[in-house]
């Protein structure tokens, strides 16, 4: 039986999760305004919050100092091509564990899982030689690899969750239907797990997008994506908070524009399954 | 052999060495993110107008990123970088696994002897000079004269630290928002530990004894630390505990702190009328002793080398020499005024009567010359370091004890207990090191 929304209750409610979301939303709002700060302004007692004298001087510093754009497609391309290299390889592997599942299924998910309880500094001095020893270090491909192997314990996770929940007699219909294995996954399983793949496919370009370990620490000059961009404008000894602020707000500002475009698809994956 | 097939080859010899000449050198330089670095860039049409054939890669860096990033690649001959930013703390350890190129082949014109001893000296291992000084660092005193003045006290030239507390807890008016001390307490070992091993020095105290015996069990320590927690509960900022070098410069730019003990870089930011708020009334004075013949101050340069793995040594050689040398601080002078110059790496910018003109000159040059690395302590000991000891594991246990000191000034934990973990929690890592035997 429907619960009866009484309007104090949805108001309340509304009311909460608008807190709620401008709280956490509040560091991000804060440093774009701090983008937008005098040096002296982004750190003044008491914070100044909406009134003190705007400006872009910050952005154009951060402009003539540094390039963006290099920076920025970097970051694209890394993103992008670990996530549809970590699909390539997720999708098969989620089928097979989801529609054919043997004894060891369980174990083998468990055990993809526990690769990242690892801390990924106890890997680095390998990775870093592996990487010289080809000549990756510093490209984008090198990168590509690196968080395609590291994010693909989420995708095949997630995809793994998604699957379970579409009925494997549509797939055995498919079958008697004549389908190949490849046909199947391709024009059946696919189509049906959109919403699921589009969105392990944009928490997986947000999470590659974020990743600062191996980003920073595999680049140097030509493959250095937007981390790498916000990290040399973070300074221990010296007030550059407002330059740092500029550089973080170009830095989010196309993740964050792509997250609200496609927030109803993010929100329809991410809860699609969970209802039993 | 015709002459068309002579002429056709000798064009090709031609166009052979001018494809030679014209070849570009790239060189890839990792650099911390700071003012001097930051305006070294803005700089480079000089160099490139000097060194047509060498084109250099930037690669600009939060300090501990950059740290992080750098070792990897040294430690592993990874040969991302060419030139690297690295610190007094990184050259007598690196220098003496080999993991850097010499420089004493550098240009006369360099003049090696210019360099400032104490700088010097911290960049030498067994002789041979192994990066270059970039900018020199010591830590002094800055204090407000107004509020000074007011608690009806003169700062001498060289104070004590019972000076200090006296005139903390006369400057201290909370109810105005004014505390008389603003000290680092942020944990880590280029944190808290940068300041605590400093002024433990002035104290009589050392990390290690002769056989490396930690030493945090002693009466020095424990005066340090009580002296240290006391003044900043009785007059120091409150949430100090979180307090690095940022945190409280922007504390005494608004003018929330009475004195502030640290990086002589921070004077040029004190006395900016564009950033600080207090700028004319800023007075500076070496970093305080206790009479037992060392100051509390710290010695750090930032300073250039080339790691052994570079397949560009000469042109790395090439940009140091440059970036290093009595031309480039003129340059600087000459584009952005004498008070924008890298300070504290060459006797011969503090002989120069322009540069004498600025007011914390004088201070820095006497800062860092009270600093020696290479004795750094009253007692003997075997390491050097001002503010840090150079070995490979000071790093790791340098962040624990500043947590057990920033705890103690937090107050989650007693000084007496602090100083009994920092002993036993240093006495396990270098017996696990192999130095206690």
């Amino acid at each position: 039986m429907a619960r009866r929304v009484t309007p104090a209750r949805k108001a309340t409610v509304t009311a909460a999760a608008w807190a709620l979301g401008l709280l956490i939303f509040f560091p991000i709002l804060w440093t774009i305004l701090t983008s937008f700060k005098s040096e002296g302004d982004a750190v003044a007692i008491p914070p100044k919050f909406l009134f003190f004298h705007w400006t872009l001087e910050n952005y154009a510093v951060v402009n003539q100092r540094s390039d963006y754009l290099l920076h920025f497609w970097n970051s694209v391309v890394i993103s992008f091509g670990s996530t549809f290299a970590g699909l390539l390889i997720a999708i098969p592997a989620a089928w097979a564990m989801a529609f054919v599942p043997g004894r060891k299924t369980k174990d083998v998910l468990m055990w993809m899982l526990s690769t990242k309880m690892m801390p990924s500094v106890g890997v680095l001095v390998p990775i870093y030689l592996l990487f010289r020893n080809t000549g990756l270090l510093d490209t984008r491909i090198g990168l590509v690899i690196i968080l395609t192997l590291i994010d693909l314990p989420i995708i095949v996770w997630m995809l793994y969750t998604y699957f379970k929940e579409i009925p494997g007699e549509i797939l055995e219909a498919a079958r008697m239907d004549g389908a190949g294995l490849r046909d199947e996954i391709i024009h059946v399983l696919t189509p049906m797990a959109v919403p699921g793949i589009a969105s392990t496919l944009l928490l997986n370009v947000i999470l590659a997008w974020n990743e600062a370990f191996w980003t920073l620490n595999l680049t140097a000059a030509k493959a250095a994506p937007l981390t790498a961009f916000i990290a040399s404008y973070s300074s221990p000894e010296g007030l550059f908070y407002a330059k740092l602020s500029a550089a973080s707000t170009m830095a989010i500002a196309p993740i964050l524009i792509l997250g609200w475009f496609s927030q109803k698809q993010l929100v329809r994956g991410l809860t699609f399954g969970a209802v039993k | 052999m015709t002459s068309t097939l002579r002429a056709l080859l000798g064009a090709c010899a031609v166009a052979g060495l001018a494809t030679v000449a014209s070849a570009e050198t790239t060189i890839t330089v990792a650099t911390v993110n700071n003012g001097d670095m930051i305006r070294m860039q803005g700089l480079m049409s000089d160099f490139y107008a000097k060194h047509p054939d060498i084109k250099v890669n930037w690669v600009t860096l939060e300090e501990n990123v950059l740290r992080q990033k750098v070792t990897t690649d040294i430690a592993t001959k990874g040969g991302q970088y060419d030139v690297m930013t690295i610190g007094t703390y990184e050259v007598p350890i690196w220098g003496k696994q080999g993991w850097l190129l010499s420089l004493d082949d550098l240009p006369a014109d360099y003049d090696v002897n210019d360099l400032l001893p104490a700088i010097r000296g911290g960049l030498t291992v067994n002789g041979h000079l192994y990066a270059s000084p970039f900018y020199g660092e010591s830590s002094m005193v800055m204090y407000r004269t107004d509020l000074m003045k007011k608690a009806g006290l003169e700062m001498p030239e060289k104070p004590t630290w019972d000076f200090i507390r006296k005139a903390a807890d006369a400057m201290t008016d909370k109810a105005a928002g004014i505390y008389g001390i603003c000290l680092r307490g942020k944990a880590g070992w280029g944190e808290n530990m940068a300041f605590l091993t400093a002024m433990s020095n002035s104290f009589g105290a050392s990390w290690f004894d002769m056989k490396w015996q930690p030493q945090f069990n002693g009466d020095a320590w424990k005066k340090t630390i009580n002296f240290y927690v006391d003044m900043m509960k009785a007059d120091g900022p409150p949430g100090a505990s979180n307090n690095g070098f940022n945190e409280n410069l922007a504390l005494f730019q608004q003018g929330k702190c009475g004195m502030w003990i640290d990086a002589t870089v921070a004077a040029s930011f004190v006395s900016d009328p564009k950033a600080s708020k207090v700028a004319s009334d800023v007075g500076f004075a070496l970093a305080p002793d206790n009479g037992l013949g060392k100051r509390g101050n710290w010695l750090w340069a930032w300073s250039l080398a080339i790691p052994a793995g570079t397949k560009h040594a000469d042109a790395a050689k090439t940009f140091i020499d440059w970036a290093t040398s009595k031309d480039y601080l003129k340059l600087v002078a000459s584009k952005e005024g004498w008070a924008n110059v890298p300070p504290g790496t060459r006797k011969s910018l503090y002989e120069n009567p322009e540069y004498a003109k600025i007011p914390f000159a004088k201070m820095t040059l006497d800062s860092i010359n009270s600093a020696d690395p290479t004795h750094p302590t009253v007692n003997p000991v075997p390491y050097v370091g001002v503010q840090f000891v150079a070995i490979p594991e000071f790093q790791g246990i340098g962040n624990d004890v500043g947590q057990q000191f920033s705890a103690a000034l937090a107050g989650t934990e007693t000084v007496d207990q602090a100083l009994a973990k920092a002993q036993e929690l240093t006495t396990r890592a270098m017996t696990k090191a192999g130095y206690i035997k």
